[in-house]
């Protein structure tokens, strides 16, 4: 039942101070056509109406809290309480952004300790904490380009190359950007393909957006010699910091020769998904690129930290104000409680568990791309196709009845019914092996009887959804009458 | 013996799993990884809770939060009373902590509460349909316009100068990335609403929107009817509106709006030094698959139970990549259920009282203001919960300075956006600004001037 | 007589207009259709365009003209039916009719036999 049929006219949730109003006929400054006739269509509940309604909606929901999500290029790591205890503290989570800057140096050190600590994590000079989400980061590094471009005299570069197994929103960013999007198809071992590569790149190409390791969770050994091929050029190199969990203490991107980043904050830090977000998607360049980030920066002189909004070749804001502040706390608190060592430790348990991981399911399920892989790896799921006329999506849709989310499925493209499984760091030996043992014996089952698949789920709050029916003749809010 | 509590493995563990894997050590994992680039992160090394702790709460002390003075500042981030309930059942782990509904049988908690989201949104705007949530008022702006190209194909956006400034900023931003031409449209000195004569001269076949605040930046409600009244049938009319005022003025949809958009933070949202914020974006039902962002749909299961699932999928970037109408991935979802709570908690008559209690008291401080001598109200439109005042007798920072010191957050200046408004301020109540605070201010502003 | 592209659209000549829509194997790998976004009538389309798009939950795919001409008409019953490519891709699933310009651009497209080995060829 939604929270509008639980409504009962005259009940009251909420309290507000006994204070008289100044004026006996409030509103009467208002044209009458500017005013509402009717009240809004809003629900009437008591509080412990409403603390019931969302408590159960709550128990519908799987999440991290409830169990493992080997979701690739998500990265669902544990999301520590410390952090939320920190970002709900008063002294941050009440700052109006336009206090005088003496009254927020403490949220100010915070950020400027956070910019610096990205640079020097991922070897970049500097970072702009604006951008909401990692594809707002990537909106951002491709105006960042574009202006680049813009301010060389070089207008003819109107293209950016991405490789075909690309994250959807590098495209959708590009795009965004105003660029035209060239995709090159990778090699048989799911890396770049120079062959392709050197034949792409000309003087029209301003950018080539990378993720490294890549979409299957394989390092791009040739990084190096890409990086020469795009600089030797005049190209720019992006690097999608998506899977940055693999390499950290590792390699930085800037030292393999990426102009600019992007970090994804509510994947690698930690910071929680919330159900779709909020994240945080900051953006590191190298010096050459510092004067176009987004304005402000957060600086420090001899009279403490402020905001510096002298950059002149500024690509101008992305988002108002000076970034999700409330995510970005997190952030801090998380690389402060690692610290150098423990990010590294992180990626390396992330890399280890993916690789066990791998091993145990390979027997199974055969992987794309054989061989040692980084934090995430793919598996092709065609076989099930083939010898128990099941799809990837059965088998992800089976795992549901086992109290476990499915990996991520259909991506990356070039895969046919592909499995992306990235376990991440914060998982344990136990939960990996049990994660094996489930999909063992669901493939059982896809031998015995393939139907207890294909109609699967059994056991969770809804079953399968008409989603055909959904987007046909879509219902997108509650209505009165129905 | 786990070396750190967010990851858990033992030295045990680790060795069986190598010999698992083939490799003789973590190492061996990274050997296609270029030697290269030696390097050790300037960074320290690990801590324990406890003094990372004690270090943040050090850092939040050495700022002023808004519940220790007086606030009378608004701006574009609102100060309002957000009930205990809703960070108690919006800290809840499994909202969370969970992922995008991707997965709906185990998600349903998630898309129904989105669900019901849209729908009160949809109520407030007076149109069909909204999405679950675009990252801020900014954004949401932009985005509307880039929609509005879209549906009309012309390529001129007329954009009010009356609107926040860094919306208009972002506007920018978005709209110079697609050779999109924005016009800045002027306001009237008199009343503090868009010149009509000098939009209708500005309106041709070239331009596919018009966008206008309802409150504007400066708090005074544009006349939605008759602006609509100039604008032709393909136009797209955009309205930028608080969400709070949303209940008592007329809906925008309702005198004609196409699509409104705005900042959700004053629904149950900590200020936060402005960011997680909320987008909401509401449109005609006609406009939907043009619309950016994700949108939750109702359906049945395969037992016929109701259920909710993220619809019109094709729109974004997962499956049409370059071709989407947004690049928009992660949104602001949690930001969303948290306004849900305050909406569903506050209901008709909250949300009713706390708009009338904010215009309640912003007025009566106008009246008062307009008493003072070395205070003049600039505009005569009709306003919400927020003034634009001229000062004579002092600078805005010498004035908010003296204010800081009884422990009032001040007006927000206005001259640095808006040097043709000199030294002017803008003032701001809502209702978590007591009666006691507003003869507070008055005493101390009588003194100061 | 019935040709098709290698972009999954089949034609139906009759005299100089020709009738277009998605072959059922185009159908086949949508999956069930939810949406098609028609062209606009008198539209002017060059052989190559991109004119319209079918969707299913999960894709959407951009149909292509298969000529160049104008759009005569446009199968309003696809609005409330969407369904209808499913069940009958290559008849009453028809998108839009066109008068075309150049006949010898048919010569570019295959015939039924030729198109059956394209789609094989495909799969494998």
């Amino acid at each position: 039942m939604t929270i509008f049929e639980k409504s009962v006219s005259g009940r009251k949730g909420y309290s507000l101070p006994d204070e008289a109003l100044h004026d006996s006929s409030p509103l009467s400054k208002i044209p009458e056509h500017l005013l509402r006739k009717k009240a809004v269509e809003l629900p009437e509940n008591s509080e412990v109406d409403i603390v019931r309604h969302y408590t159960e909606l709550s128990r519908k929901n799987y999440s991290v809290d409830n169990g493992f999500y080997p979701l690739g290029s998500c990265t669902m790591k544990y999301n520590p309480r410390l952090n939320e205890e920190m970002a709900s503290l008063e002294g941050f989570s009440y700052l109006h952004p336009y206090q005088p800057t003496e009254s927020i140096q403490g949220a100010l050190e915070v950020m400027y300790e956070l910019q610096r600590m990205l640079a020097e994590i991922t070897g970049m000079d500097a970072f702009t904490l604006q951008p909401a989400a990692g594809a707002h980061g990537e909106l951002t590094g491709m105006l960042i380009v574009r202006k680049y471009f813009e301010l060389m005299g070089e207008d003819q570069r109107k293209k950016v190359i991405v490789p075909d197994s690309a994250h959807g929103t590098n495209p959708a960013s590009a795009k965004m950007a105003g660029f035209d999007v060239v995709e090159i198809a990778s090699n048989p071992s799911g890396l770049i393909d120079l062959g392709n590569l050197k034949a792409a790149l000309d003087e029209t190409v301003a950018a080539i957006m990378l993720t490294n390791p890549n979409t299957l969770g394989l390092f791009e050994k040739d990084i190096l010699e890409i990086s020469k091929l795009a600089h030797d050029n005049g190209t720019l190199l992006y690097y999608d910091g998506a899977n940055l969990n693999a390499i950290m203490g590792h390699v930085r991107p800037g030292d393999m020769g990426f102009d600019i980043v992007h970090l994804n904050l509510h994947k690698t830090f930690s910071t929680p998904h919330g159900m779709g977000g909020p994240g945080s998607g900051p953006v590191g360049v190298k010096e050459k690129l510092k004067g176009l980030l987004p304005a402000p920066l957060v600086a420090l002189n001899d009279d403490g930290y402020y905001l510096d909004y002298d950059l002149p070749d500024s690509i101008g804001k992305v988002r108002s104000f000076y970034g999700n502040f409330g995510v970005l706390l997190k952030a801090y608190a998380y690389i402060r409680m690692l610290g150098k060592n423990g990010l590294k430790f992180a990626s390396e348990m992330a890399v280890l568990n993916a690789n066990y991981l791998r091993v145990k399911l390979s027997k199974l399920i055969p992987p794309s791309h054989p061989g040692i892989c980084k934090h995430e790896f793919v598996l092709d799921g065609s076989v099930l196709v083939k010898e128990f006329g099941v799809k990837t999506l059965d088998l992800a849709k089976r795992l549901l009845d086992y109290g476990l989310h499915p990996p991520t499925i259909y991506f990356p493209l070039i895969v046919h019914e592909a499995l992306m499984i990235e376990p991440t760091e914060t998982e344990s030996k136990d939960n990996l092996d049990r994660f094996a043992e489930v999909i063992e014996k669901i493939l059982e089952e896809a031998r015995d009887n393939p139907e207890t698949l294909k109609n699967a789920p059994y056991s969770t709050p809804v079953r399968r959804l008409n989603e055909t029916m959904a987007s046909r003749k879509p219902i997108m809010r509650w209505k009165a009458e129905k | 013996m786990s070396h750190f509590s967010y990851i858990p493995h033992t030295d045990t563990e680790i060795q069986k799993m190598l010999e698992t894997i083939g490799v003789k050590s973590v190492e061996a994992l990274f050997s296609d990884v270029p030697r290269v680039f030696d390097f050790d992160l300037a960074l320290p090394d690990s801590s324990d809770e406890f003094s990372v702790a004690r270090e943040l709460k050090t850092l939040a002390q050495k700022n002023l939060n808004l519940n220790e003075v007086a606030v009378f500042r608004g701006a574009g981030i609102y100060y309002h009373y957000i009930p205990s309930v809703i960070r108690a059942l919006s800290s809840r782990g499994e909202f969370l902590t969970a992922y995008t509904p991707y997965q709906p049988e185990v998600s349903q908690g998630t898309l129904q509460a989105l669900f019901e989201f849209q729908t009160m949104i949809a109520e407030l705007a007076g149109l069909e349909v909204a999405n679950s949530s675009m990252y801020d008022g900014a954004t949401a702006v932009a985005e509307a316009a880039l929609m509005a190209v879209r549906v009309n194909g012309r390529n001129k956006i007329l954009i009010s100068r009356a609107l926040h400034p860094e919306y208009q900023r972002v506007t920018g931003t978005y709209c110079h990335a697609q050779n999109i031409e924005l016009e800045e449209l002027p306001y009237s000195e008199n009343t503090g609403q868009i010149d009509l004569k000098k939009l209708k001269n500005s309106l041709n076949d070239d331009v596919s929107a018009v966008i206008v605040g309802y409150p504007n930046y400066f708090g005074i409600i544009e006349d939605l009817r008759e602006i609509k009244a100039l604008l032709d049938e393909k136009v797209i009319f955009i309205v930028v509106a608080n969400p709070i005022a949303l209940s008592v003025l007329e809906a925008p949809g309702s005198l004609g709006a196409d699509i409104v958009v705005g900042e959700g933070q004053p629904l149950g949202n900590p200020p936060s030094l402005g960011g997680p914020g909320l987008g909401f974006f509401a449109t005609r039902e006609k406009f939907v698959r043009k619309m950016p962002g994700r949108i939750i749909g109702e359906t049945q299961d395969a037992d016929g139970k109701t259920g909710y699932v993220m619809v019109l999928q094709t729109r974004e970037q997962h499956i049409r990549r370059g071709k989407a109408t947004s690049n928009i991935c992660s949104n602001h979802a949690h930001n969303a259920v948290i306004a849900a709570i305050y909406m569903s908690l506050m209901g008709k008559e909250g949300l009713r009282e706390v708009a009338i209690r904010s215009y309640d008291k912003a007025h009566y401080l106008f009246q008062r203001i307009s008493e003072i001598e070395g205070m003049a109200p600039l505009f005569s439109g009709p306003f919400f919960h927020e003034f634009a005042v001229k000062l004579k007798a002092l600078t805005a920072g010498e004035l908010n300075n003296k204010l800081l010191e009884h422990k009032i957050l001040g007006p927000m200046e206005l001259e640095k956006d808006f040097p043709e408004l000199g030294n002017s301020v803008l003032f701001c109540t809502t209702e978590a600004v007591r009666n006691d605070d507003l003869e507070f201010l008055l005493g101390r502003l009588e003194e100061i001037i | 007589m019935k040709k098709y592209a290698k972009t999954h659209e089949w034609v139906l000549v009759e005299g100089n207009v020709a009738t277009v829509g998605i072959s059922n194997y185009a159908q086949e790998h949508l999956g069930d259709i939810v949406y098609v976004e028609l062209p606009e009538v008198g539209k002017e389309i060059s052989k190559g365009e991109t004119i319209c798009s079918v969707e299913s939950v999960k894709a959407a795919s951009d149909v292509y003209a298969p000529l160049s001409g104008k759009i005569l008409e446009v199968n309003e019953e696809l609005d409330a039916a969407p369904e209808t490519i499913n069940s009958d891709a290559e008849k009453s699933g028809w998108i839009f009719k066109m008068e075309f310009s150049d006949p010898a651009e048919l010569d570019g497209l295959m015939d039924e036999e030729e198109y059956k080995k394209f789609c094989e060829e495909e799969e494998a």
